[in-house]
């Protein structure tokens, strides 16, 4: 697995990542709660095919000016900068993970035109009452790898300190990227997305991994319901809530897949 | 040597097996546990208990704020401190402990209600101004934690600004937008009543209150053993400031039991002691910490002092012990001090010297204890114990201290009291 190159993007005079791999049609993936603090397999498996595109948005590793953001308008302004920082243009395939996806689902929907293609993996942006998602922020550390995938010795690794990075400032790194989720989505992950979901009009794909502890099965046809484009629902068993990273095999092939 | 004589208004009826059949004592705290109609004699209990504090001589009572906390049944203070502004010994101040800033919407509400008590209280008003802690602001009250600290100190600029200009004005925030900001009423103290600001160990609370000359108040349930490090860290950066070491820059928050004899005292506080640090400290450990609340600073600090720790570890056998729950525990680790008053006494001089504060906080309510036992506490204490320290301090000046109307000019509430 080779590691992928870097660009940074300037956001309100920040330098954000954005990771690049692969040749073939542009792909854009935000990522998912934490962020993307290493390179992993899931996004090795979608260079493949395409040419993947990562930005991490302010507050998420390699990326600084989390405090410049307030609004949710705000943020997903951050993301569409992102995305022409890069230089997509029209046509555009966007993906992502829980948080990510929901910005890529509001980018889907303020400017319907440029989207080609949307897929969403465990999508956060609703809220209902009757089914709840579950708080992420609130579990004890040693808990949470077991919250965000069926696997938690995946979330642990992937955030474990490589060799070589700074024992202080690599925690702290992953502290700010929970940080940056919760500045977009505290208390509840509802944006209020669901008023913009009509907007979208490209087909779409909701996978959600059928162990998934935070957002609950039934939220798939909340979003198929609303969106106006067609929308496919694929179920990856034994994936939790990252199922990029419990099974990045299956998770690659079924968005590539959709993409193609 | 000022006393303020502190309440958190603990729910006394916890079930003996709490720490087994309930998670937290913080924000999902089972609700059937609560009965409304031993609340009523709870809070006049706490309320008789502060009446009686001030009457027997302390300087201050002190309340403060808490949500969805069963040993803190003070969602509003503002609404204690007004009660006691009318009923409280005339002589004594009245110290909010304090308005969590970042939650009020728009803060401009804290401006009025302090102003308010200063009002009713005619002058004797103490404004504390708490960030508050991630249980009450994060989750209890749903603020968002990577905001908090933004919102507070606008807030406070905000609040600030309320009290002391004399014009109208518009406030254009990050997060309060007010076309008419005129306050009314306005403070009695100007330009405004003083300012405390409870805090943890963090060096930017530190910076900041000596940038605003204001009161740091360390209130720690782990008594002054704990104190140590973060009260010398504090003075420290006093120093490393230019600041002078007035005692009265810092309060510092200590449990104390006073009785006749040294026996009684362990045999009459051992059960509310063991009820407060067991049962009220239970706390569900993933409500500790809303990411963002606490400062990428702090959190450096406190990596760094872990590795520097981890290198060395003599200190970290030095630690202070913060989870004890049996009372020869509690009293090793010094979260609480008892004893005859002579030997509450000499130890509180220790404790006051040692960490240089001339505010001491005095929880002498805490866990179950019956108001006779907490009267009984607080009459030794005040009788017996304050004049043994009525020495500390001498030559330095409480510049922190309210500032209220003389006693000649203030109205005299009709409390019923005075017809019987």
């Amino acid at each position: 697995m080779s590691e992928p190159s870097v660009q940074f993007v300037d956001l309100n005079g920040e330098p954000c990542r954005v990771w690049r791999k692969g040749a073939g049609p542009a792909l854009v993936f935000f990522p998912g709660h934490g962020g993307m603090p290493k390179w992993i397999p899931f996004l090795d498996e979608l260079a493949g095919n395409f040419e993947i595109i990562v930005p991490s948005l302010p507050g998420f590793p390699g990326s600084g000016g989390l405090h410049a953001l307030d609004q949710h308008m705000d943020w997903v302004l951050a993301a569409r900068d992102m995305i022409d920082g890069t230089g997509i243009g029209a046509n555009a395939l966007i993906a992502g993970s829980g948080p990510g996806a929901s910005l890529a689902a509001e980018i889907a929907a303020l400017w319907p035109d440029t989207i080609a293609r949307l897929a969403m993996i465990a999508p956060w942006g609703l809220f209902d009452e009757a089914d709840p998602t579950t708080d992420p922020w609130s579990a004890k550390a040693p808990d949470l790898g077991a919250l965000m995938c069926a696997d938690p010795t995946r979330w642990e690794d992937f955030r474990a300190a490589p060799d070589g990075a700074n024992s202080v400032e690599w925690p702290i790194e992953q502290t700010r990227a929970l940080e940056a989720s919760a500045r977009i989505f505290w208390p509840l992950g509802d944006t209020r997305l669901d008023r913009r979901l009509g907007r979208i009009k490209c087909p779409t794909l909701f996978i959600r991994g059928d162990a998934d502890r935070i957002i609950p099965a039934s939220y798939g046809d909340k979003f198929r319901n609303r969106i106006s484009g067609d929308v496919t629902i694929e179920n990856i068993p034994g994936a939790g809530h990252l199922a990029e990273l419990d099974c990045p095999t299956e998770t690659a092939r079924i968005i590539a897949g959709f993409m193609s | 040597m000022k006393h303020l004589w502190f309440h958190l208004m603990p729910y006394t009826d916890l079930p003996d097996d709490f720490r087994e059949k309930h998670p937290s004592v913080w924000v999902d705290i089972d609700s059937k546990l609560f009965d409304p109609q031993r609340a009523h004699h709870m809070y006049n209990d706490f309320m008789d208990e502060m009446e009686y504090a001030a009457d027997v001589g302390f300087d201050a009572i002190c309340c403060n704020e808490h949500h969805s906390n069963g040993y803190g049944m003070m969602p509003s203070p503002n609404l204690i401190a007004t009660a006691l502004a009318r009923r409280a010994n005339p002589n004594t101040m009245i110290c909010v402990m304090g308005n969590s800033l970042a939650l009020y919407d728009p803060p401009m509400r804290v401006a009025e209600e302090f102003a308010m008590i200063d009002c009713i209280s005619g002058g004797r008003l103490i404004a504390g101004f708490p960030v508050g802690t991630p249980m009450d602001t994060c989750y209890a009250y749903g603020r968002n934690p990577s905001e908090l600290r933004e919102r507070y100190h606008e807030a406070h600029d905000l609040v600030l600004r309320a009290w002391t200009e004399p014009e109208t004005f518009s406030f254009n925030g990050r997060f309060t937008q007010q076309r008419y900001v005129n306050i009314w009423p306005r403070p009695v103290q100007k330009p405004n009543p003083p300012i405390w600001i409870p805090g943890g160990g963090s060096v930017e609370t530190w910076q900041w209150c000596a940038e605003m000359d204001y009161v740091y108040s360390y209130l720690s349930y782990f008594g002054y053993k704990a104190g140590r490090q973060t009260m010398h860290g504090f003075w420290n950066e006093m120093d490393s400031l230019g600041k002078d070491r007035n005692p009265y820059r810092a309060a510092f928050l200590q449990f104390v039991g006073v009785a006749e004899t040294e026996k009684e005292a362990y045999e009459l506080y051992r059960e509310p002691a063991e009820y407060f640090y067991g049962r009220c400290l239970h706390v569900d450990p993933r409500y500790l910490a809303a990411p963002g609340y606490v400062t990428e600073g702090t959190q450096r600090a406190g990596l760094e002092s872990q590795l520097a720790r981890t290198a060395q570890d003599t200190r970290a056998a030095m630690a202070v012990d913060k989870s004890a729950r049996e009372f020869d525990a509690i009293l090793e680790n010094g979260y609480v001090i008892i004893g005859t008053p002579d030997q509450v006494a000499e130890r509180l001089r220790e404790v006051a010297r040692d960490l240089n504060v001339g505010h001491l906080m005095l929880l002498l309510q805490f866990g179950n204890m019956s108001k006779d036992l907490v009267n009984y506490n607080s009459r030794l204490y005040a009788e017996q114990v304050i004049p043994q320290l009525a020495d500390l301090w001498e030559g330095w000046e409480d510049h922190w201290w309210p500032n209220p109307m003389p006693l000649a000019d203030r109205a005299t509430p009709n409390t019923g009291i005075a017809a019987e």
